[in-house]
């Protein structure tokens, strides 16, 4: 294949994968809810939720002495403290539509929004 | 025998040359803190050089000795160290697949790269959180993938015509 040809496809390439992606997110932006929970997941397992509505501070404490603070205020959620060496989580603006997470990588930490408590407990839905 | 220690001898400093451009990039400030991962992926520039200039089993070699090399430099564990290597096996694989294709040029195969870079990282955090919601940064991770694939590819490209008859001797 002539390089002039090539560089077409990689012209061609980038511009689906743009258009593509840019649709997504643009559908994402259209359809996103406000979540009423957020979920507190350690290693893949849900071990706690807290209802957005009210606004609190935890310490999400992993195995290996790893925290994390989680604060809900004005019905956003945000970690405001980690422990762990990249910060990452703490940068991560805050969340409050339904499928947003905040994820702490080195802790396995994983804040997500959700709709309801999964248990559907009558004393979170709002 | 001589020819093969001076290949040995410079893949050793291309694969320095890639640790330093690791070191740079963590140095620099972030580009977004709103959506984690988003990074130049300046070490690839010498990852492609070795695969369009020296072939597969080498990249490999270089590839992940830097990702090694890192882990212990910046003090990654074995759950960081799984998202490096995802993201360096599953970006050299469809590299080397879509060079073999030959549909792209080097900046096509580093937008391929850049993308299935991150695309491998988000697979292994998806499969170690449980959590498919994580794919969601994928949408915004493919954008700025093709971005720094460009800028990649056309440094690559550069570095390996420019390097041409340097090689060659190699």
């Amino acid at each position: 294949m002539s390089n002039k040809r090539k560089i077409k496809n990689d012209i061609i390439l980038a511009v689906i994968v743009i258009a593509i992606a840019a649709t997504g997110l643009l559908l994402l932006n259209i359809f996103k809810t406000e979540g009423a929970v957020a979920i507190v997941k350690i290693d893949g397992k849900e071990t706690a939720s807290y209802p957005l509505s009210v606004n609190t501070e935890v310490v999400i404490e992993t195995g290996d002495s790893g925290k994390n603070t989680l604060v809900i205020e004005d019905g956003k959620a945000f970690v405001k403290n980690a422990t762990c060496p990249d910060k990452i989580c703490e940068g991560h603006s805050k969340i409050s539509y339904v499928g947003e997470t905040i994820v702490c990588l080195p802790h396995k930490v994983v804040i997500e929004i959700v709709v309801y408590n999964s248990d559907n407990e009558l004393d979170v839905v709002i | 025998m001589r020819k093969k220690t001076r290949k040995v001898a410079l893949l050793g400093v291309l694969t320095s040359v890639a640790l330093v451009l690791s070191y740079l990039e963590v140095m620099l400030p972030p580009i977004s803190t709103a959506v984690p991962g988003i990074k130049m992926g300046l070490p690839n520039i010498i990852i492609i050089f070795v695969l369009y200039k020296f072939g597969l089993k080498e990249a490999v070699t270089v590839s992940l000795i830097r990702v090694f090399i890192v882990a212990l430099i910046f003090g990654g564990n074995i759950m960081t160290l799984s998202y490096s290597v995802a993201g360096a096996v599953l970006s050299l694989a469809l590299m080397t697949i879509f060079k073999k294709l030959n549909l792209f040029s080097i900046v096509g195969v580093s937008i391929i790269g850049g993308i299935s870079h991150n695309l491998g990282q988000i697979l292994v955090a998806i499969f170690l959180f449980d959590t498919i919601q994580i794919g969601y940064y994928m949408i915004v991770l493919s954008i700025t993938g093709t971005i720094a694939g460009v800028v990649i590819g056309i440094i690559s490209s550069v570095l390996v015509k420019k390097l041409e008859k340097f090689v060659k001797n190699f």
